[in-house]
């Protein structure tokens, strides 16, 4: 209703949207006919075992994959178009291990458009999440939760005003993931740039880490949305 | 302006990796060095010039052909690994920079290594040039970027593949006919002093024209092979 509410007084007031949305690879359906609503400026925390399809939904919000049936928007607009104002942090790092931490978050610096407001820059980027911008090693020599934390960096110099974070706390010692979830706590806080705010969507296994961040948390199971209780 | 940063920070990202690694520049000139060595042995260069100059000019292409199909084949798997990929899908910059800066880094490992396979061939089969030496200059960068710009391209569309090793010789041999012939004709023409300046300008013209097709061709397709599931 306040959704309903908001975009009748003018006010873009959903960050992203899921319209009776599947995903198949094959016969594997990943996503089954999900329909949810994300607001801007909340917390979405989804839950779910393995292969839940809580990561394919990730992914479609990113644009990276597209529903086999169903429509997906971010910011009224496909996710394809909204390139720059969402990041997406996966299992993966997403970085070169080649490279140290410095040189990667200053490639992916120079990629952003230059209407890009940044909110910091590589280097506070990566102090924020508690690592020396002036260490030589390369990504590949970090432990999993350096390398994690690096992702994190990585996402936020990108000033996004929707993240999207999948298992952000695996590979993470609990001062550290107490850590991460005080700083995510913090970005929210941060202006975003169009004047709206932002926005998180994250899956984790770790209900209890992410409950100090959680408006609003779903579980899923088996491709669908199978409860979503309020935090 | 914003085009050509993003171009070169590809680039530069790219040059230094190769730099850490030297992955792609040792690989390919050990293939091309071997292709050399192996064919001079099939004759002797010194008993016989005339023939010598005839096929050096289809030897030293295959060898860089053949050398740049193992490290074109590589050039998108530094991506592939942790996701890089996904996140360069994402960032609000044009497929095509992307692209474009991988090709301009391909053609810079293949030069370096002409550049040093280059004195090496001249001993192996002891080449004294009869035509205007300068037009190399002009024949081996085109006729590598017609190489590099299709291979780059192939590569990417071999990505989500199974067997992509095979697919990019698959694609990128047939389509590089044209470049072939050029290349090895004006090569040969340089070389021997058979042919006169005016049809090796054709064969140079033929490959310009090939390239700026081609290059045109997949600046427009990349966006569409790097988004495709």
């Amino acid at each position: 209703m306040q959704t309903l509410a908001n975009s009748t007084s003018g006010t873009i007031s959903t960050a992203a949207e899921l319209q009776s949305v599947s995903r198949l690879y094959g016969s594997f359906a990943a996503l089954r006919n999900v329909s949810a609503t994300f607001e801007s400026g909340t917390c979405t925390v989804i839950l779910g075992e393995n292969g839940a399809g809580k990561s394919t939904l990730l992914r479609v919000l990113a644009g990276l994959i597209a529903p086999t049936r169903g429509t997906a928007t971010v910011f009224s607009h496909p996710p394809q178009q909204q390139r720059g104002r969402v990041a997406y942090m996966s299992h993966s790092p997403m970085l070169y291990d080649e490279l140290t931490a410095m040189e990667n978050l200053d490639y992916f610096a120079s990629l952003q458009s230059s209407s890009c407001n940044c909110v910091g820059s590589p280097e506070m980027a990566l102090r924020a999440v508690g690592l020396d911008p002036k260490l030589s090693r390369p990504v590949g020599q970090y432990s999993q939760g350096m390398r994690q934390r690096t992702s994190l960096a990585r996402v936020l110099q990108a000033d996004p005003e929707l993240l999207l974070l999948d298992e952000p706390f695996s590979n993470l010692d609990v001062a550290s993931a107490g850590h991460m979830v005080e700083l995510l706590s913090d970005f929210r806080t941060w202006p975003a740039p169009h004047g709206g705010s932002r926005t998180i969507i994250l899956t984790t296994h770790q209900h209890r880490l992410a409950e100090p961040l959680a408006d609003r948390t779903m579980t899923m199971q088996h491709g669908q949305i199978i409860s979503e209780p309020a935090a | 302006m914003k085009y050509i940063q993003h171009v070169l920070s590809h680039l530069r990202k790219d040059l230094r990796l190769e730099w850490r690694s030297r992955d792609s520049i040792n690989g390919m000139l050990f293939f091309a060095l071997l292709i050399v060595a192996v064919f001079s042995l099939a004759f002797d260069p010194t008993g016989y010039p005339t023939t010598a100059r005839q096929i050096s000019g289809g030897v030293i292409w295959v060898a860089i052909l053949f050398a740049s199909v193992t490290a074109l084949n590589q050039s998108w798997t530094r991506e592939q690994r942790n996701q890089v990929l996904d996140a360069q899908r994402m960032a609000p910059s044009p497929a095509s920079a992307l692209f474009l800066g991988k090709a301009l880094a391909n053609l810079l490992f293949v030069m370096a290594v002409e550049v040093v396979l280059a004195p090496i061939f001249i001993i192996f089969y002891n080449l004294h040039p009869l035509g205007n030496t300068w037009l190399l200059a002009l024949v081996m960068p085109l006729g590598t970027w017609a190489l590099v710009v299709n291979g780059t391209f192939f590569a990417a569309l071999g990505l989500r593949t199974r067997n992509r090793e095979l697919l990019l010789p698959l694609l990128l041999l047939p389509v590089s006919l044209p470049a072939l012939l050029a290349m090895v004709q004006a090569t040969t023409g340089i070389l021997t002093g058979d042919l006169d300046p005016i049809q090796i300008n054709l064969w140079i013209r033929q490959l310009g024209a090939y390239d700026v097709i081609f290059t045109t061709i997949c600046i427009l397709l990349f966006e569409t092979i790097l988004h495709a599931e």
